[in-house]
């Protein structure tokens, strides 16, 4: 560890740092853009649901190195290649995550909104929703740990957060920057993860003190 | 736009069509072994780790949530720094990917084994105390199928996954699907990067399928 190259490289160290953060934010915030309404169209019409995991699960499969170089002739060296990239990856788990909690709601719940008058709207942002969201936010942490990791990856075509660091590093030959971007990666990872968390306990006040 | 994407796939359907990538040391065939034995080797050595670990955790009931977050934290860690960083340390060698592959092949297991031994109704395990079983006997006769079909599901989340990742080997000198993606990127020919895409997503939708065939075959009659 040379923390010499740290202190002379810390404008690189936040720089990547920032786009890091920025990708998987993005990625995240797209990628939930497009499964909310998905898995809203799945548990109303069940049918859907099946051919929606197959597609999004199939993006899944796709290696993420792949992926990042097929979209490269239509978005280039950009931005909007990791993003695309990365919003696709996201899909999968949050789609099934939106749906799983959704469809964990209990029918008497359901019906008892419905006995108050609640039209379809105010019945899913009032009740269906919240008792939704552990589902959900179990989902969105699984995504956004996932994708702090696949981030790196995107390095490769350019765009990568910390895994420009792991680049420099093999390059080099030198072991530090590989250091630095590793511990950031999985510290923001956790980072995150606590966040997401807080934002749960914050969110569903009455699930504190029942386990 | 249109006819780039016409001679793209004349591209990848030329490549295909050639009898030497079919043939010798850097064909198709030659390039899916390699990928499919480093797939191999890190999911067993993961399975051996991460397996033991969730069952005994969940057998046991203690330590389990604390395994469950460290192993979720686990999904963090890159596995392209990982391949760079054990690569510079040791050398050029399988080690670095196998490190890697390894570690992504872990988290998956562990959490899987560990919710699917908790989620074993607690009226059975009574059933099989009452019964006179002992601790050992639960855990092979009565838990252990019960909890199979979970367990499996984590091992087919974590060879899939580690199908996927093998590609970076080829970042770092080595063989597998991943040389059509690096080899391709380095000199802008698409149809071979296309083509080495097509290879392994095809080979993770086969691992896909061969493990939700295994599954079928080794879960309990009583629990189908």
């Amino acid at each position: 560890m040379n923390w010499g190259w740290v202190a002379s490289n810390t404008h690189q160290i936040t720089a990547a740092l920032l786009q890091h953060v920025q990708l998987v934010g993005l990625s995240l915030l797209f990628g939930f853009l497009i499964a909310f309404p998905l898995a809203l169209l799945a548990v109303r019409w069940p049918r859907l649901y099946g051919p929606s995991l197959a597609v999004t699960g199939v993006m899944f499969t796709i290696p993420s190195l792949a992926l990042f170089i097929l979209l490269m002739p239509f978005t280039g060296l950009s931005m909007a290649t990791s993003l695309i990239g990365l919003t696709l990856y996201t899909l999968l788990i949050l789609f099934r995550n939106i749906v799983q909690g959704l469809r964990g709601v209990s029918p008497s719940v359901r019906e008892a909104a419905r006995a108050l008058g609640y039209t379809r709207a105010r019945r899913l942002f009032a009740v269906e929703l919240p008792i939704a969201l552990p589902v959900i936010v179990a989902g969105i942490r699984i995504a956004a740990v996932t994708i702090i990791g696949m981030v790196t990856v995107t390095a490769l075509i350019g765009q990568g957060g910390l895994g420009q660091l792991f680049i420099t590093g093999f390059t080099l030959s030198f072991t530090t920057p590989l250091i630095v971007g590793f511990v950031l990666s999985v510290a923001l990872a956790v980072a995150v993860d606590l966040a997401l968390v807080a934002v749960l306990y914050w969110l569903t006040p009455w699930q504190r003190g029942i386990r | 736009m249109n006819s780039d994407f016409m001679s793209l796939m004349a591209g990848v359907i030329h490549f295909f069509s050639q009898p030497m990538n079919w043939q010798g040391p850097g064909s198709i065939p030659a390039h899916i072994i390699e990928h499919v034995t480093y797939v191999l080797i890190s999911t067993l050595i993961g399975a051996a780790i991460a397996l033991p670990v969730g069952i005994g955790l969940g057998h046991s009931g203690r330590g389990g949530l604390m395994a469950i977050n460290i192993s979720n934290i686990g999904r963090a860690i890159p596995s392209f720094g990982v391949i760079i960083l054990v690569f510079l340390l040791v050398g050029y060698g399988v080690i670095p990917v196998i490190v890697a592959l390894v570690a992504l092949a872990i988290p998956p297991m562990v959490t899987n084994s560990y919710v699917g031994m908790r989620e074993v109704d607690p009226t059975v395990r009574q059933a099989a105390v009452a019964l006179g079983m002992t601790g050992w006997q639960r855990l092979w006769q009565v838990e252990l199928p019960i909890a199979l079909p979970l367990i499996m599901a984590g091992v087919r989340t974590s060879a899939v996954q580690v199908m996927s990742t093998a590609t970076l080997a080829a970042y770092v000198g080595l063989g597998g699907l991943g040389r059509y993606l690096i080899d391709g990127l380095a000199v802008r020919d698409l149809a071979q990067v296309l083509v080495g895409a097509i290879l392994v997503a095809v080979l993770a939708v086969v691992t896909e399928l061969l493990f939700a065939g295994l599954q079928k075959l080794i879960t309990a009659r009583g629990l189908q």
